[in-house]
C-alpha cells in the first residue's frame, strides 16, 4: 500500500498532498505529488489498485472546500480536485452498479458530518430514489429553450443537440395555413407546421416540440415566403445544431415572463435552468459556426 | 453568415461589380415547342411562326430574329403579315386579333404588339357569329376581312381595329345576289376561305364550306361569279392571273375552276383526287403555281389513302410528271411555297418550299433535281433525339474548329446547296467574338456539336456512338426508309426521330479536350468511349477493357440494365471522332461523372459504385476505388429495383400534383382590378383546404453514411498541385461523392519519353468526409495567386498564363449546401459560405467562369457561377467565397430546364426552355450574343429588291413570363440608352423622357448598367 507517511500539515506546501479514499467501509490513504497529479485515468486506476478492486466499475467523488459531494470523472475536474484539496483530498467510491446517483449531497455520513451541502439539487429532500440519472460524464444537452427574453411569450425557440448523437431529430414537417392578423384584418396565410413527430426521436424526447406548432423561424431564418422544401433543406443543413423558433399549438405552456422575478426590465429570464447565456442578436453562435467545422480529414503520408 | 450578410458595403466593390456583372437572357436557340401558326411575308421574306403558349418569332436572314409573346398566354392560330408591311397580325384561339409591328426605334427595330381587339357581334349573337376562322389582310394596308363561322365577313380598320359595319359582308347578302338556281341550297356555313384578287385589290374570294366559292365586288356588293362544289370545302385560292381559282375538299380532292362573268354556274376545268380511288383524307390546302416553262407546280397537303396512310403526315408536290409526298414525323401545322415576291410578275416560279411541322422546320428546294431540303442555319430540332446532357467548350482553336466543319459537312452532302431562301433583314450583331461549341448528348447515343458562337445555333457535326454496339436493330434499316410501295411517293423528310434504339445508348457526360482533339463520352449503360479526331475514315476495333468498380464487395446483386454488347473486329467510321477505346463499367450503371485529361492521357469515370482512372495512351486501367457504402443496397442493385424507389415516385408525383396546383395559381393573371381580389382569394383558401387536405410531408433528418447513394461519384478533377508536402506539386485526381466525401489520389505519370514504358501510378492520399454530407459537386484547385488551375494543355499553347506553384495552393470544395475553402497541402478548413443553411437553396450547377470589366480592356475576375434549385444564378467570388450578385433566372419548378443548365467559361448559359429550345443567357457585361438587326421598312416598298436593306434593328420582345423578373420591362430603357450612344440626340431626349417619366430610380439604374453593358460588348467585337 501507498500509505502516506506524512500527517496533515506539511501537506499544504510541501509537493505532495494525502489522499483519503474511502469505498464502503474501507479507508485508504495515499499521498500524490500536487504538481504532477498525472492523467484521471491513472488516478483511477490507482484507486482501483488501492482498493483492490481491478475490475470493478465506481464512481468517484470527493469533498470540496465547500464540503460539496463532486464527481471526478475527467481530467479537468480531476485536477480541479487537486488543486483545491487541502488540506486532504478526501475521495468517496462507488462502485458504478450500485451507485446511488443522488448520492452526490445525500449521503448520510457526509450528512452526519455536516460538512457537504447539496447544491446539485436543492429540493433533493424529496427523494425519488428511483429515478436514475447518469453521471454528468454521460449528459450532453440535448435541447434548449433559449432567447426567451426577446420572443414574444407565444413564441419558443428551441435548440435541438444533434450533435454527438445517434438519435434521430425525429420530425416532419408540412405546409399549412394560419390566421395571422394584417392591416386587412385577420388573413389566412402559408405556412409550415410540424407534422409528425417520431416517437423516441430527438424532437419529442425534448417535449418541447409538438405536432402542429408552426415553425417561423429556421436558425435565425425566417421562413415565410419560403416553399416547404427550402424550408426541409435550411433545416437539414442545419441538422447538427438546429434552431428552430416555433409558435407552440398548445399555448397553455408557455414560459410566463416576470412572474417569478420583480425585475422591471423585462430582461429576466426563465431559462437559468438551461444555462446558455443570453443573447439579444440571436441565432447565430459562436458554436454555430464552428460545430461542423470537425470534417474528418484522412492524410496518408505513408507512400512514395 | 455575419461574415457575407454585413460584407460588401464597400462603394468601390460596387462599382466594380457593376463593371463586371448583368443579367440578360438574350436568345432562344433552336425550335419553337410547340408550334401552332406559320406566316411569312414575300416583301419583307421573314417568316413568322406562332406558338400555343402565345409567342410569336420571326426569322429572317441569319442572325435576324425577333421575338414577341402574347399577354394572354393563348395558343397563336394564324399570322398574317400586312403586304408590304412590317406589321403583322395574329389570331388567337381566344379569338383576338393582335396587331405587332417591327419599329425602327433608336436605329434598331424592335417588336411591339400595338393593338389587339376582340370582334363583337350584335348583342345577343350567339358566340360562333364572331368566330374568326380566316383573315384577310387587305392589300390597301387599312382594311381587314375576318372570316366567321356565322358566315359573316366582317370588315375592321386598321391600326385602330374599328369595326365598319355597313361593308360587312352577311351570307344574307351574298345569297340574295346569287342566281335563283343557287339559293335553294344550305351553301353557307362557316367561311373557310378569303382572297384578295391578285390583281385587282376590288375582288375578293369567299368560300364556304358547304362548298360555295363566290367572288365579291366590294365596291358594288355584289357576286361576280359563283362556283359550287359538290364536295365540303376545305380551302380556294386564286391562280396568279386571277383568271383560274383552284379549290380544295373534304374528300381528298381538288379542282381548278374558271372565273367567268356571266352568271351561269361554271363545271370545274379539272378535278381530281390524287391518291384515289379508294376514300382519302381531306386535302387542306393546295397551291397551284405556274412557271415559264409552263407546266405548273401542285403542292396540296394531306389527301392521303384513309385507310392505309390515313395517319402520315404529307405534303405532295407535283410537277413535270414527278410527285412526291414529303412525309413527316410530326404533325404539319402548315405550310407555304416560296415564290417571286412582286406580284406584277407574270408567273409564280416557285422555288421553295416551306413546311412548319409540330417538332421542326423543313425546307425544300423546288429548283433543284430532287427536290433535296436546305439546311436551315436556325431553329434547329435539338430534340431530334432528347437531350440527355450538354457540354459547352469556349474559343476554339481555329484548327479543331476547321476539322468538325469538314468532317461535318461531309455528313450534310444530301442537302441542297440553296442559299437559305428566307433572308430578311439584316444583323448588325458583331461577329462572334470567339469560337463556341456546345456538345449535346443525345438518347440514341448521338453527340451533336453545335457552333453557339452566335445568334444562330448551328450544327456543324454528328457523332454517333452506336456503330460501337450491337443492338437489335440492323443499321441498315435506317438507310432506306422507303422500303414500301412505290404509291403513294413518300419520302421521309426532317430529322426529328424522337424513337431510340436502346435507352442505353444515351450519352450521359462529355468531356472535350479543346487543344488535342480527345474527347471522352460515358452513357447510360457504364460505357465510356474514349475518342481521337480524324481526318480520314478508318476501319479500326475498339479496344475493350472492363472496369470492375466492386472490387471485393459482396452479396451484391445488380438488377439493372445489361451492359452493352460490342461489336468484335473492326468497325468502319467515318472522318470525324472516332472511338479508340471503350472502358465498360461493371456493374452497368449511368456514368455520373467524367474527366479527361489530354496532357497526362488519362480518363477518370464515376458511376454510382465507384471511380476509375485509365490510361489511354497505354490503354490499361490504372485504378478503380469502390465508393459504395455496405449498406447501401438500392445503388448495389440497380435502377429497377426496390420499394423505396416506388416510394419516392410516388412521392414526386404528389409533389408535382401539388406543384402545378400551385403554379395554376399563379398563372391566373392579375387581371380586371374589380373581381381579381375576391376570385383569387376564393382560389387561395380553396388551395389552402386542398393543402389541409392532403399535406406533403417532409422527413427532417441530418444525414448519415446509411443514406442511399453516397457513393455515387458526382464530380472528378485533375489538378497538378501539392498534395503531399509543399515542397513538391505532382498530378493528381480528385473525386467528390454524393455523401460528401473527397479523395485525393495522387499520380505519377512517367515523362513524355518514357510515357509507353512505365506505368502511371496512383495512391491515396486523402480523404475528406464533409461532416454535412452534402453530394460535391464541384471541386477546384487555385494556385499561389487563388486563380483557379489551367486546364490541361492550355499553357502548353500560350492560352493561360501559367499557375502559380510558389505560394501556397487551395482547395475549394462545393457541396449542394456549402462552399468550402481548404489549405493544401495539409488539409485543414480555411473559410466557408453555406448556402443552404442561410436560403434554403442547394447548388445544381458551379462552374468557374472568368468575368471581364466592361471598362477596363484587360481587367477581368475569376469567379464562380452558380445555379442553385432554386433556379437562381449567383456569382460567388474567388477566393473569398463573397456572394456578388443574384438573378433569378428558371422558374424553380422547372426542374429539367435546371438540370439542363451549362455555364459557359466566360459567364454565359444555356439551359432548356422545352425538350427543343435553349435559352441562352450571361451574366458578363462583356460577353452578350443576342440579335442585333434591321428590317427597314422603306425596303418593303420596293418590292423587286427585297434583300437589300440597311440600318440597324434588334429584337426585343416583350419579357417571357418564364420567372424572369430582371429581364423584363427594364430592359428597354437600356436599349434605348444604348443606341443614344452610338446615335444621335433625338435618341438621347427621348432617354431622358423615358427616364423623367414613367420609370423611377430603379429603370434608371437599370439602364445605365445597361450601358456599360453595350460599351463592354462593343469593345469585346473590336
Amino acid at each position: 500500500m501507498n500509505r502516506s507517511h506524512r500527517h496533515g500539515a506539511g501537506s499544504g506546501c510541501l509537493g505532495t498532498m494525502e489522499v483519503k479514499s474511502k469505498f464502503g467501509a474501507e479507508f485508504r490513504r495515499f499521498s500524490l505529488e500536487r504538481s504532477k497529479p498525472g492523467k484521471f485515468e491513472e488516478f483511477y486506476g490507482l484507486l482501483q489498485h488501492v482498493h483492490k478492486i481491478p475490475n470493478v466499475e465506481v464512481l468517484v467523488g470527493y469533498a470540496d472546500i465547500h464540503g460539496d459531494l463532486l464527481p471526478i470523472n475527467n481530467d479537468d475536474n480531476y485536477h480541479k480536485a487537486v488543486s483545491t484539496a487541502n488540506p486532504l483530498l478526501r475521495i468517496f467510491i462507488q462502485k458504478k452498479e450500485e451507485a446511488d446517483y443522488s448520492a452526490f449531497g445525500t449521503d448520510t455520513l457526509i450528512k452526519k458530518k455536516n460538512v457537504l451541502t447539496n447544491v446539485l439539487r436543492p429540493d433533493n429532500h424529496r427523494k425519488k430514489p428511483h429515478i436514475v440519472i447518469s453521471m454528468p460524464q454521460d449528459f450532453r444537452p440535448v435541447s434548449s429553450i433559449i432567447d426567451v427574453d426577446i420572443l414574444p411569450e407565444t413564441h419558443r425557440r428551441v435548440r435541438l443537440y444533434k450533435y454527438g448523437t445517434e438519435k434521430p431529430l425525429g420530425f416532419y414537417i408540412r405546409d399549412g395555413s394560419s390566421v395571422r392578423v394584417t392591416p386587412h384584418g385577420l388573413e389566412k396565410v402559408p405556412g409550415i407546421f410540424i407534422s409528425r413527430l417520431v416517437p423516441g426521436g430527438l424532437a419529442q424526447s425534448t417535449g418541447l416540440l409538438a405536432v402542429n406548432d408552426e415553425v417561423l423561424e429556421v436558425n435565425g431564418i425566417e421562413v415565410s415566403g419560403k416553399s416547404l422544401d427550402q424550408v426541409t433543406d435550411m433545416m437539414i443543413a442545419n441538422s447538427r445544431n438546429l434552431i428552430i423558433t416555433v409558435r407552440p399549438a398548445n399555448q397553455r405552456n408557455n414560459v410566463v415572463r416576470n412572474s417569478r422575478t420583480s425585475g422591471s426590465s423585462g430582461q429576466s429570464t426563465d431559462n437559468s435552468l438551461l444555462g446558455y447565456p443570453q443573447q439579444i442578436e440571436p441565432s447565430f453562435e459562436p458554436e454555430d459556426e464552428d460545430s461542423d467545422e470537425d470534417d474528418i480529414i484522412i492524410e496518408d503520408y505513408s507512400g512514395f | 453568415m455575419r461574415r457575407f450578410l454585413r460584407s460588401g458595403h464597400d462603394p468601390t466593390r460596387e462599382r466594380l461589380k457593376r463593371d463586371l456583372f448583368q443579367f440578360n437572357k438574350t436568345v432562344e436557340h433552336g425550335f419553337p415547342h410547340q408550334p401552332s401558326a406559320l406566316g411569312y411575308s414575300p416583301s419583307l421574306r421573314i417568316l413568322a411562326i406562332g406558338t400555343r403558349s402565345g409567342a410569336v418569332k420571326l426569322y429572317g436572314a441569319p442572325g435576324v430574329e425577333f421575338m414577341g409573346l402574347h399577354r394572354e398566354n393563348n395558343a397563336v392560330m394564324q399570322i398574317h403579315f400586312l403586304p408590304g408591311q412590317c406589321q403583322l397580325i395574329t389570331l388567337l384561339d381566344d379569338n383576338s386579333l393582335h396587331l405587332w409591328s417591327l419599329k425602327v426605334k433608336g436605329g434598331v427595330s424592335e417588336l411591339h404588339e400595338d393593338e389587339c381587339f376582340t370582334l363583337r357581334g350584335p348583342p345577343g349573337a350567339a358566340p360562333s357569329a364572331t368566330q374568326i376562322t380566316v383573315v384577310l389582310p387587305h392589300s390597301s394596308r387599312e382594311l381587314l376581312y375576318l372570316g366567321t363561322e356565322s358566315g359573316n365577313v366582317f370588315v375592321v380598320q386598321l391600326p385602330a381595329f374599328h369595326t365598319l359595319e355597313d361593308q360587312t359582308i352577311s351570307s344574307e347578302a351574298v345569297l340574295q345576289r346569287l342566281p335563283e338556281e343557287a339559293r335553294h341550297r344550305r351553301v353557307f356555313e362557316m367561311v373557310e376561305a378569303l382572297q384578295e384578287h391578285p390583281r385587282d385589290p376590288s375582288q375578293i374570294l369567299i368560300g364556304y364550306s358547304r362548298g360555295l366559292i363566290v367572288i365579291w365586288d366590294l365596291q358594288d356588293r355584289r357576286v361576280l361569279c359563283h362556283v359550287l362544289s359538290s364536295q365540303q370545302l376545305e380551302n380556294a385560292s386564286w391562280q396568279r392571273d386571277g383568271r383560274l381559282i383552284v379549290s380544295c375538299h373534304s374528300d381528298g380532292s381538288y379542282c381548278q375552276w374558271p372565273v367567268s362573268a356571266d352568271s351561269q354556274q361554271p363545271e370545274p376545268l379539272r378535278s381530281c383526287v390524287p391518291y384515289g380511288p379508294f376514300p382519302c383524307k381531306a386535302i387542306t390546302k393546295v397551291f397551284w403555281l405556274t412557271t415559264k416553262q409552263g407546266l405548273p407546280f401542285t403542292v396540296f397537303q394531306g389527301g392521303m389513302p384513309r385507310a392505309s396512310y390515313g395517319d402520315r403526315h404529307c405534303i405532295s408536290v407535283v410537277h413535270n410528271g414527278q410527285q412526291t409526298a414529303f412525309d413527316f414525323t410530326s404533325r404539319v401545322i402548315d405550310f407555304t411555297v416560296l415564290i417571286e415576291a412582286d406580284p406584277a410578275a407574270a408567273f409564280d416560279e416557285p422555288y421553295a418550299l416551306v413546311v412548319l411541322a409540330e417538332e421542326e422546320l423543313v425546307v425544300i428546294d423546288l429548283k433543284a433535281a430532287g427536290w433535296p431540303s436546305v439546311q436551315p442555319p436556325y431553329l434547329a430540332s435539338l430534340h431530334c433525339s432528347a437531350i440527355t446532357c450538354s457540354h459547352h467548350v469556349s474559343n476554339i482553336p481555329l484548327k479543331l474548329w476547321e476539322r468538325v466543319i469538314t468532317a461535318g459537312s461531309r455528313q450534310n452532302t444530301h442537302f441542297s446547296t440553296m442559299e437559305w431562301p428566307i433572308d430578311g433583314g439584316t444583323s448588325l450583331a458583331p461577329a462572334p467574338p470567339q469560337r463556341d461549341l456546345l456538345l449535346t448528348g443525345h438518347e440514341d447515343g448521338t453527340v451533336r456539336f453545335w457552333d453557339a458562337s452566335g445568334v444562330c445555333l448551328r450544327l456543324l457535326y454528328r457523332l454517333g456512338t452506336a456503330q460501337v454496339f450491337d443492338t437489335d436493330t440492323d443499321p441498315n434499316d435506317n438507310l432506306n426508309p422507303q422500303g414500301e410501295e412505290d404509291w403513294p411517293p413518300l419520302r421521309k423528310v426532317g430529322s426529328f426521330d424522337p424513337y431510340s434504339d436502346d435507352p442505353r445508348l444515351g450519352i450521359q457526360k462529355i468531356f472535350l479536350c479543346k487543344y488535342s482533339g480527345y474527347l471522352a463520352v460515358a452513357g447510360t449503360a457504364g460505357q465510356v468511349l474514349v475518342l481521337e479526331l480524324n481526318d480520314e475514315a478508318a476501319e479500326q476495333a475498339v479496344e475493350q477493357v472492363e472496369a470492375d468498380l466492386l472490387q471485393d464487395q459482396e452479396g451484391y446483386r445488380w438488377k439493372g440494365h445489361e451492359r452493352l454488347c460490342a461489336r468484335s473486329g473492326p468497325v468502319h467510321f467515318e472522318p470525324g471522332f472516332q472511338p479508340f477505346v471503350l472502358v465498360q463499367c461493371q456493374p452497368p450503371a449511368v456514368v455520373t461523372s467524367l474527366a479527361l485529361h489530354s496532357e497526362w492521357r488519362l480518363v477518370a469515370f464515376g458511376t454510382s459504385h465507384g471511380f476509375g482512372l485509365f490510361d489511354h495512351q497505354q490503354r490499361r486501367q490504372v485504378f478503380v476505388k469502390c465508393t459504395l457504402h455496405p449498406s447501401d443496397q438500392l445503388a448495389l442493385e440497380g435502377p429497377l429495383s426496390r420499394v423505396k424507389s416506388l416510394k419516392k415516385s410516388l412521392r414526386q408525383s404528389f409533389r408535382r400534383i401539388r406543384r402545378s396546383r400551385v403554379s395554376n395559381r399563379k398563372r391566373r393573371p392579375a387581371g380586371l382590378m374589380g373581381e381579381a381580389p375576391e376570385s383569387s382569394t376564393r382560389a387561395e383558401r380553396a388551395g389552402l383546404q386542398n393543402m389541409e387536405l392532403a399535406p406533403v410531408q417532409r422527413k427532417i433528418e441530418a444525414r448519415s453514411a446509411e443514406d442511399s447513394f453516397t457513393g455515387f461519384v458526382r464530380t472528378l478533377y485533375f489538378a497538378d498541385t501539392y498534395l503531399r508536402d509543399s515542397s513538391r506539386h505532382c498530378p493528381s485526381l480528385w473525386a467528390g461523392t454524393n455523401g460528401g466525401t473527397v479523395y485525393a489520389f495522387s499520380l505519377r505519370v512517367p515523362p513524355a519519353d518514357r510515357r509507353m514504358d512505365e506505368p502511371v501510378r496512383a495512391e491515396q492520399v486523402k480523404e475528406i468526409q464533409l461532416m454535412h454530407r452534402a453530394p460535391v459537386v464541384g471541386i477546384l484547385v487555385l494556385d499561389g495567386h487563388s486563380v483557379p488551375l489551367p486546364e490541361p494543355l492550355e499553357v502548353a499553347h500560350d492560352l493561360s498564363k501559367s499557375p502559380d506553384m510558389q505560394g501556397s495552393h487551395q482547395l475549394l470544395v462545393v457541396s449542394e449546401e456549402q462552399f468550402k475553402v481548404f489549405t493544401l497541402p495539409k488539409v485543414s478548413a480555411k473559410l466557408k459560405l453555406k448556402l443552404t443553411a442561410l436560403e434554403g437553396s442547394r447548388v445544381r450547377r458551379v462552374s468557374v467562369a472568368h468575368f471581364s470589366s466592361c471598362r477596363a480592356e484587360d481587367y477581368g475576375e475569376h469567379h464562380l457561377a452558380v445555379l442553385t434549385n432554386l433556379g437562381d444564378v449567383q456569382v460567388v467570388s474567388l477566393p473569398l467565397l463573397k456572394p456578388q450578385v443574384r438573378y433569378s433566372c428558371i422558374r424553380r419548378e422547372d426542374v429539367s430546364g435546371i438540370a439542363s443548365c451549362v455555364f459557359t467559361k466566360y459567364g454565359q448559359g444555356f439551359y432548356l426552355i422545352s425538350p427543343s429550345e435553349f435559352e441562352r443567357f450571361s451574366l458578363s457585361t462583356k460577353w452578350l450574343i443576342e440579335p442585333r438587326c434591321l428590317v427597314d421598312p422603306a425596303e418593303t416598298k420596293n418590292h423587286s429588291q427585297p434583300r437589300n436593306s440597311s440600318g440597324t434593328k434588334r429584337a426585343s420582345g416583350q419579357a417571357r413570363n418564364s420567372g424572369s423578373q430582371s429581364d423584363g420591362e427594364e430592359r428597354r430603357p437600356g436599349l434605348v440608352m444604348e443606341h443614344a450612344l452610338l446615335n444621335d440626340e433625338r435618341v438621347l431626349k427621348e432617354i431622358q423622357s423615358t427616364l423623367e417619366g414613367d420609370h423611377g430610380s430603379y429603370g434608371d439604374r437599370r439602364s445605365q448598367r445597361s450601358t456599360a453593358g453595350y460599351s463592354l460588348s462593343n469593345g469585346g467585337a473590336e
